[in-house]
């Protein structure tokens, strides 16, 4: 398997699992604007996805397009890391994850735009237009609830309690990265976590929010060691293609 | 045969699926026409990576060529250069205005932290005073405003640069 295949499976597997995830908000959010925020940026990740898992299949060459790919693997061969498929909790736990998620997308397309790899590059100018709307929603959110109500406060802080350790794995990096970067398909993480550091910190100093000092850290998505959650994901993402396959819209 | 002039023309006749009043070419989401003898190339890119209008947009167009008596229509889909509201026509901000529906502002949305929202002139009355509702409308490309002064709830076609 090329270094690139499972490089481009770990970018739209994140996409494909937190736009699952938002989309499960689908006739629930808390006010009728959000239910459409969150869905349209569940359609927007679903979109980057599509595009990553069909250049993913391709790169293979196995004759295993996107939807063969999100569909029908199973979930050791899924790559997203496991802040995406936390669930989504409350209304500030969905927020906090996006946050946190968005906060590192948007550095890491933008170097990804550079990169030698065109169609590579393609997908991130394309997905950067996007994310840089859903971290200004997301970073709004966080500050607004976190400098809120007590409730609102205590809430959201408890989010960042209990995602925290699973943000580390966003910079997450093996042989795989480390092929692709004496290749020049990719740039140094580390400047990707600088911009995220300063992100993360502006804007929960703004909130009000304190970064928990147990720095405990939860890996092992990446390597497609997975929490319980998956199993349950893949349930409801993957029923239709299980019960009928090959069916088609 | 036919020529690449009035393939262009014919795709004038394709619509937005989601937004009807502008054609698919007014949306700029056409970026090349190749013809040869035997067959007829179409490229679109999309406005936005989950659009779903552009599966549809592609029936549409391999459906109107064929209306036409162009036979072996092929359509494929380009990433780069990424869609922007810059690709808009002139007169397809015109025609959204006329539909009710404001057409993105050129200044840049400064789409950073902590920036002031777009100012939008409102579609009805022209009025300035106008409040963004949400970022996210009614599609992918739209976000959602009121007017203060008439009142009235309008989308907003929002920039993406
Ligand atoms: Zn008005």
């Amino acid at each position: 398997m090329s270094a690139l295949f499972e490089y481009i499976i770990r970018l739209g597997d994140d996409s494909l699992i937190l736009g699952h995830r938002m989309s499960e908000w689908c006739g629930h959010g808390p006010i009728l604007e959000e239910d459409i925020a969150m869905t349209n940026i569940a359609l927007d990740l679903v979109g980057q996805a599509t595009s990553l898992l069909n250049y993913a299949g391709q790169v293979e060459g196995n004759g295993r397009d996107g939807d063969k790919l999100a569909f029908l693997r199973y979930d050791r061969e899924y790559k997203n890391t496991l802040l995406v498929e936390q669930p989504n909790g409350d209304f500030g736990t969905t927020i906090m994850r996006q946050f946190l998620f968005d906060a590192y997308r948007k550095p890491l397309f933008e170097k990804l735009q550079n990169s030698s790899d065109k169609q590579l590059s393609a997908i991130a100018e394309k997905s950067l237009k996007e994310t840089k709307y859903h971290l200004k929603h997301s970073s709004e959110w966080v500050i607004r609830l976190g400098d809120g109500t007590e409730e609102s406060h205590q809430r959201i802080q408890e989010a960042l309690n209990t995602l925290w350790r699973y943000s580390s794995e966003l910079f997450y990096t093996d042989e795989v990265d480390a092929t692709l970067l004496s290749q020049g398909i990719i740039t140094d993480i580390a400047e990707i976590r600088a911009e995220w550091e300063v992100t993360v910190k502006n804007v929960f100093e703004e909130a009000t929010l304190q970064i928990p000092s147990n720095n405990w850290k939860q890996e092992g998505g990446r390597k497609g060691m997975h929490s319980e959650n998956m199993g349950y994901i893949l349930a409801e993402l993957q029923y239709m293609q299980r019960a009928y396959p090959n069916m088609e819209w | 045969m036919v020529t690449e002039k009035e393939i262009w023309a014919y795709l004038e006749e394709v619509s937005d699926p989601e937004i009807p009043v502008l054609t698919v070419v007014d949306l700029g989401v056409v970026r090349a026409v190749e013809i040869t003898e035997t067959s007829c190339h179409v490229t679109i890119t999309p406005t936005y990576s989950g659009c779903p209008a552009m599966k549809m947009i592609e029936e549409q167009i391999i459906e109107k060529l064929n209306e036409k008596g162009i036979e072996n229509v092929t359509v494929s889909l380009v990433l780069s250069p990424a869609w922007t509201t810059d690709w808009l026509t002139e007169s397809g901000k015109n025609k959204l205005r006329e539909y009710g529906i404001a057409p993105p502002e050129h200044e840049v949305d400064k789409s950073v932290l902590f920036s002031e929202p777009t100012v939008v002139p409102c579609p009805q009355c022209k009025s300035r005073n106008t409040k963004m509702i949400s970022q996210f409308g009614s599609t992918a490309c739209k976000a959602h405003y009121q007017c203060n002064e008439c009142l009235e709830p309008f989308d907003y076609f929002k920039c993406l640069k």
